[in-house]
């Protein structure tokens, strides 16, 4: 890694004084034409996600609950997402009348908007190109790109705010507080977890940041602040296990409990773009964006391959998502609370200094990083040692459980039965009970006819 | 125009599209910033401070300072503002201004005050656009491989006091508010928390652990004026509310049993004689149970 890395930081420190690095040059030189049909295509891209995204998930975590999942709509129900959002599309809008209107109505286009706009810098591949025209799969890059998706997540929980304050009604508002609350903190976490990766590639810019994982992915290389950022985008996008915003066991729909039709309709889109944003976002960070590994590094050369690289990483994100919506319950709000600010927010800390000494250690040149390392790997073993020597703490016995008062409570030796005898038995009455039911029903119909024919 | 535009780096001369996004962005701050003063309500006038806030940061983005721009959007307009819209949230959605003056004397204050700022805010700003000649980014940015690390250069060695002297004032800020709002939390403290409540429950500190009776399995009814009843078929004394319990009774008029409509309150002469065709024995039952709930307790 060293070698290398020192190389292309100065590679790129002389392109930087140039003024423009490469990506910068060819997407500088785009005709209007070309810019045109990327944003058309970045947003078809979106929208074409969304779509894929909805009914992929409801067929894997289908699958998850050993049941098939929507299989009516098109070749094995692929196209249900798509009916689903035209049916959206045509139902009734309903504006509350406590709602607040101007508000009420620009809240989701609040939300939306944002989620595109952080598309336009993610490095979706390499050089390629269009109709004769050499560019690079992006719309634009950025000095700062990494901040154009903070800044753009940061806005589009306006959206979710306000919205649930324009609802006028309890509930959403109670979301609307929620979400504000979690998008604070875990946008905190999230931005520390950045910091790392971009003390190593030494550029804000995402296609210099993918340019610098080219002797390493950053995954491999930091992977506290990976692990810190796969929790943190759980929570910024209010998926599951952090869904408080929307608990339907708690706040009935969450913060969009009062709308309906295309607004509803928007809000959905937002919430799959952000996550396949942020999942996009994810690979561009720490698994070398577009760049295949090392047995396939050949196929590098071809940016569309790259382009295919991205996607096939993205949907590893996005199938981490559908995962933990199948598999986790959703944490309590202390919990999630906790997590963010006692766990992830000091461990990001931490590993900033550690990144930084090293970092500091090595420009320094004060010694060799081969005696660094061991030197760290003995302290590590030294500490590991020690903690598997230290016994373990004794658990005080558990007191003898004194009732304090005469309230009756169950045995604490109360034996359960085994249910699966009893529900056996009801499978095998049930046709004689169903059959019961329906003489006794006949019965009814035969004597209110009687009472007609009577009066 | 042409004093704020001269920072940017291709020189003195100000550009066409630095020009139109210029034009284009200074209105709107400016609308937002009289927006936020004008507007009734209070998250109106937040969003009109993001609105500014937001056109500042793309000013700051066309001036060539794209890191200033984006830090602008995620620390104002992302955390702070939404902060305040935390706050305005918690105050209720229809609190908008009051007009009743309870301090003292305190628009007299605010007008001097405030036109001391203006005056002040004047006469700097004024005689920056006069006497300073801009530096221009140009001295800073290129130097440095570009405005990120030009900022941070220039923070990390020439302001470093400045930085971190900030940086401790914030921290004090932080842990104050945390003093603060754990001085609210000591009564539960001292109540020895969850656990402890409970043992204190079970031992009888509040008479009762359970929450007390609803109608329950052998009611008839589910009005809050309507007792639960016990196995046996008396009524359990818990499950009655004090506050109905007080309130007088007054018997309700009859309605005539054989007439669904006698419940809706219109005159007879309007239902005409569209009573006599409803059928006797089937409304009797529920007329009779819709009365007795209406009229509260009966023991």
């Amino acid at each position: 890694m060293n070698g290398a890395e020192v190389m292309w930081a100065q590679s790129t420190w002389v392109l930087a004084q140039e003024g423009m690095t490469r990506t910068q040059e060819l997407l500088a030189d785009d005709p209007l034409w070309l810019i045109l049909l990327k944003v058309v295509g970045l947003f078809g891209l979106g929208v074409l996600l969304t779509l894929f995204m909805i009914n992929w998930e409801r067929k894997v975590v289908a699958r998850m609950q050993q049941r098939p999942g929507p299989n009516r709509v098109g070749p094995n129900g692929w196209l249900q997402s798509l009916a689903d959002g035209l049916k959206l599309a045509f139902k009734e809008d309903i504006m509350p009348v406590a709602a607040d209107r101007r508000i009420y109505f620009i809240a989701p286009v609040i939300s939306t908007i944002p989620a595109f706009v952080a598309f336009s810098v993610i490095p979706f591949g390499g050089e390629v190109s269009i109709f004769g025209e050499p560019t690079v799969l992006q719309l634009v890059d950025l000095p700062v790109g990494v901040l154009v998706v903070l800044a753009c997540s940061s806005i589009g929980v306006y959206g979710i705010v306000l919205g649930g304050w324009a609802s006028g009604s309890p509930y959403p508002l109670l979301a609307a507080l929620r979400s504000a609350a979690q998008v604070i903190s875990y946008e905190i976490a999230l931005g520390l977890s950045v910091v790392a990766v971009i003390l190593y590639a030494g550029s804000l810019s995402t296609a210099d940041i993918v340019a610098a994982q080219a002797s390493g992915w950053f995954g491999w290389l930091l992977v506290p602040s990976f692990v810190v950022f796969v929790i943190a985008m759980v929570g910024e996008t209010n998926r599951a296990p952090f869904d408080l915003p929307e608990a339907e066991s708690e706040l009935v729909g969450g913060f969009h409990t009062e709308y309906s039709s295309l607004k509803f309709a928007l809000f959905f889109l937002a919430e799959y773009v952000n996550m396949v944003t942020v999942s996009a976002m994810a690979t561009t960070l720490f698994l070398g964006g577009g760049q295949w590994p090392w047995p396939l590094s050949f196929l590098n050369a071809n940016g569309w391959l790259q382009f295919v690289a991205f996607l096939a990483k993205t949907f590893l994100f996005l199938f981490v998502f559908i995962w933990l919506r199948g598999t986790l319950p959703r944490f309590r709000y202390d919990q999630f609370m906790r997590l963010g600010w006692k766990a992830l927010v000091p461990l990001s800390l931490l590993w900033i200094l550690v990144v930084f000494a090293l970092r500091t250690y090595r420009v320094s040149g004060s010694g060799d990083v081969s005696v660094l390392l061991i030197t760290l790997g003995i302290v590590l073993a030294a500490l590991l040692t020690v903690a598997f020597l230290v016994p373990d703490r004794q658990r005080p016995d558990e007191p003898e459980i004194e009732l304090a008062s005469d309230y009756p409570v169950p045995p604490l030796d109360l034996a359960v039965p085994d249910p699966a005898r009893p529900r056996r038995r009801a499978v095998a009455e049930a046709p004689e009970r169903r059959r019961r039911r329906r003489t006794v029903a006949a019965g009814a119909s035969s004597s209110t006819a009687n009472r007609k024919s009577e009066e | 125009m042409n004093v704020l535009a001269q920072g940017a780096p291709g020189g003195d001369a100000v550009s066409v599209a630095e020009a139109v996004a210029f034009w284009i962005l200074g209105p709107i701050a400016l609308a937002g910033a009289l927006g936020m003063v004008f507007a009734r309500n209070a998250v109106h006038s937040a969003m009109w401070l993001v609105l500014t806030m937001l056109s500042l940061g793309a000013l700051y983005m066309a001036q060539g300072a794209p890191f200033l721009g984006f830090v602008q959007i995620i620390v104002y307009t992302g955390a702070v503002m939404m902060l305040f819209l935390f706050v305005l949230m918690l105050a209720g959605r229809d609190s908008s201004d009051s007009v009743v003056e309870v301090l003292r004397g305190q628009r007299v204050a605010a007008l001097l005050f405030g036109v001391g700022l203006a005056v002040l805010l004047v006469a700097t700003v004024g005689r920056a656009f006069a006497d300073v000649t801009p530096a221009g980014l140009a001295a800073g940015g290129s130097n440095w491989n570009g405005n990120v690390p030009g900022i941070g250069q220039l923070l990390f060695t020439r302001y470093l006091l400045a930085f971190e002297l900030t940086s401790a004032l914030l921290i004090t800020a932080a842990l104050g508010a945390m003093v603060l709002a754990y001085a609210q939390t000591r009564a539960h403290v001292r109540r020895g928390g969850q656990r402890a409540m409970v043992e204190a429950r079970l031992r009888g500190d509040p008479a009762r652990i359970a929450p007390l009776p609803g109608p329950g399995v052998f009611a008839t009814a589910n009005s809050v004026a309507v007792p639960a009843v016990l196995p046996d078929g008396s009524i359990a004394a818990d499950s009655l509310a004090e506050i109905i319990d007080r309130t007088e009774v007054r018997p309700a008029p009859e309605p005539a049993p054989d007439d669904a409509h006698a419940l809706t309150g219109r005159p007879l002469a309007e239902r005409g004689g569209r009573g006599t065709s409803v059928e006797g024995g089937s409304t009797e039952g529920s007329a009779g149970d819709g009365s007795t709930a209406g009229t509260g307790v009966h023991r």
